[in-house]
């Protein structure tokens, strides 16, 4: 153990930031399968079906297998490129869309202390990295050279430009409290109980970051881009086989980021939610497996970001479609106003020092 | 070493992807060229850690200006060859800007004399250095006054283009969401009671 320790500890910088890549990554992808499932499964219990219970692995668990029987077709498939369609951007397009969604990570504090990269500028980088990821869907749009795919596009482009503002005002609120841009020191900050973490004070923010995240992810009921009632299937109607298993991926890997963002921005991140309730040196803390789950750490950051992808999930099952004139209205003469007017209130508590100022 | 090859690599990047902008003939191959070197020259900042400013530019430039250019770019269906009809009319003055420029840039070149000989690369900060802290002591204290006034002009800017498009127009249906919230099933239907008819 120790040799191996050492071992480690001897390698480069580079090569260990090359592995914690390569795992995350990897994990990354396998949550994105396991998430599929468990999206057909829960939106199958609330509607009152069993969801996927056929493909089973070693005969245990009917459904486990669904996911990876998916994959699996989806890269034998033959990827079809239109006639007409733009070559070179029909095929860069899913990896436009891919790169962001997993280039963000670099910089989530994962652990207590740890992320891949503790930029001092992280959340611009997180705010810049996520308004890129339009581009996937932009180009995938224009250089299918359809229809539905370019309407699709449009949508996606108009609403992803209204709902980066609210967002952007959201986290503005959370750097009043934090007074740092790194990702790091924003969930420190929030050290406390579960009061002392950021959603308690700046409960509008939370509610709008959330809201503006579920937009920019497309996901239902701001599914506009996709929109298979209306525009088949929107920006990535033309792709198949692989390319459009990419344009997969990287939904479900953003909506796992917006959720993990939630959680970090608002929720505390690999904070415990115990904390401020049970002092640092109480005996609990010190039994063997208990205290570990009990102390913070990076469970607590994977079961705040569960609870956002169910809410994620719930809110797919239950909400029908907006439509686009609405979607517009939501973002920019709802939820703008909202954070402007919370961003005052901000400035008044800070004048007054209220809540997480009064120290 | 490695900050070197970097600088060059980038900037070869960029300088071609600038020529891109230029010479493409689809306006759209155009616009992504641009959104390239808008990348490129925010990696070159990064390499002089200006941090804050190279994040920043692709966040408002990449992420929002270009966005919207596409948009429209993309739903102008522009025949290049119409386009291309007017050129040579105007060609003088396309020559009287390149001068123009040019006599700029090397003014400034040749006045300021931003050789390698004479300009150090900067020296390397201290880990705990954050340009965003730096840009903001800066921009709040020494250069307040011109920072709002550039702020007060974009809000002119904001004010100006709502009130160009928005006109009043006879006619237009508009959708009441408060109104709708508050409809009562009362509102809308009307249950009469009566007796069933028979047939005489």
């Amino acid at each position: 153990m120790d040799a191996l320790l050492s071992f480690w500890n001897s390698l480069p910088d580079f090569v260990h930031s090359t592995l914690f890549i390569l795992a995350l990554t990897i994990v990354l992808i396998v949550s994105v399968a396991l998430l599929t499932l468990w999206e057909r499964k829960l939106i199958g219990w609330m509607q009152v079906r069993r969801g996927p219970n056929r493909v089973a692995i070693f005969g245990l668990l009917p459904g486990i297998g669904q996911p990876f029987a998916d994959v699996i077709k989806l890269l034998i498939k033959e990827v079809v490129i239109p006639a007409k369609a733009n070559k070179v951007l029909f095929r860069i397009a899913p990896a436009i869309a891919l790169i962001p969604a997993f280039a963000t990570w670099a910089v989530i504090p994962i652990a207590p202390g740890f992320a891949i990269a503790q930029v001092d500028a992280g959340l611009l980088y997180v705010l810049s990295l996520t308004s890129v990821g339009v581009y996937g869907v932009i180009l995938a749009g224009w250089a299918s050279n359809s229809k539905y795919a370019f309407l699709g596009a449009m949508r996606s482009a108009a609403q992803i430009v209204a709902y980066e503002i609210a967002m952007g005002f959201a986290l503005v609120g959370v750097l009043m409290v934090s007074g740092s841009l790194n990702l790091g020191t924003i969930v420190e900050q929030q050290r406390g109980a579960l009061f002392a973490w950021n959603w308690f004070w700046l409960f509008p923010l939370f509610v709008v970051y959330f809201i503006s995240g579920v937009a920019e992810t497309n996901r239902a009921p701001f599914d506009v881009a996709e929109g298979e009632s209306e525009i088949v299937a929107g920006f990535h109607v033309e792709y198949s086989g692989i390319a459009f298993a990419l344009f997969f991926l990287a939904e479900y890997a953003n909506m796992i980021l917006v959720a993990a963002l939630t959680s970090v921005f608002f929720l505390g991140g690999w904070l415990s939610p115990l904390e401020g309730y049970l002092a640092a040196d109480n005996a609990l803390f010190q039994v063997p497996l208990l205290g570990l789950f009990l102390n913070s750490g990076l469970h607590w950051l994977l079961a705040k970001t569960f609870f956002f992808l169910c809410v994620f999930l719930w809110l797919r099952a239950t909400f029908p479609r907006y439509r686009y004139d609405q979607i517009m209205r939501l973002g920019w003469k709802v939820l703008i106003p909202v954070t402007i007017v919370w961003i005052a209130v901000e400035g008044l508590m800070v004048y007054f020092k209220i809540g997480p100022w009064s120290v | 070493m490695l900050v070197q090859f970097l600088f060059y690599a980038f900037s070869a990047v960029l300088i071609a992807s600038a020529f891109g902008v230029i010479t493409s003939r689809n306006p759209v191959h155009s616009a992504l060229c641009l959104v390239l070197s808008f990348f490129t020259s925010a990696a070159l900042w990064l390499l002089i850690e200006a941090e804050f400013l190279a994040i920043v530019l692709v966040l408002v430039y990449v992420g929002a200006v270009m966005v919207l250019f596409l948009f429209v770019v993309m739903m102008l269906d522009i025949n290049v060859e119409e386009v291309r009809k007017g050129v040579t009319r105007y060609a003088w003055l396309g020559w009287l800007t390149v001068v123009a420029v040019l006599c700029e840039i090397l003014g400034v070149v040749m006045v300021r004399r931003l050789g390698v000989d004479v300009t150090q690369a900067p020296k390397p900060l201290a880990a705990d250095y954050s340009n965003t802290g730096e840009l903001g002591q800066v921009l709040y204290t020494k250069y307040v006054y011109p920072f709002e006034l550039a702020a007060v002009l974009l809000l002119v800017a904001i004010v100006a283009a709502i009130v160009l498009t928005m006109r009043k127009r006879k006619g237009l249906k508009v959708q009441d969401i408060a109104a709708q919230v508050a409809t009562r099933a009362e509102d809308r239907v009307r249950i009469i009671k009566m007796k069933a008819e028979t047939r005489e």
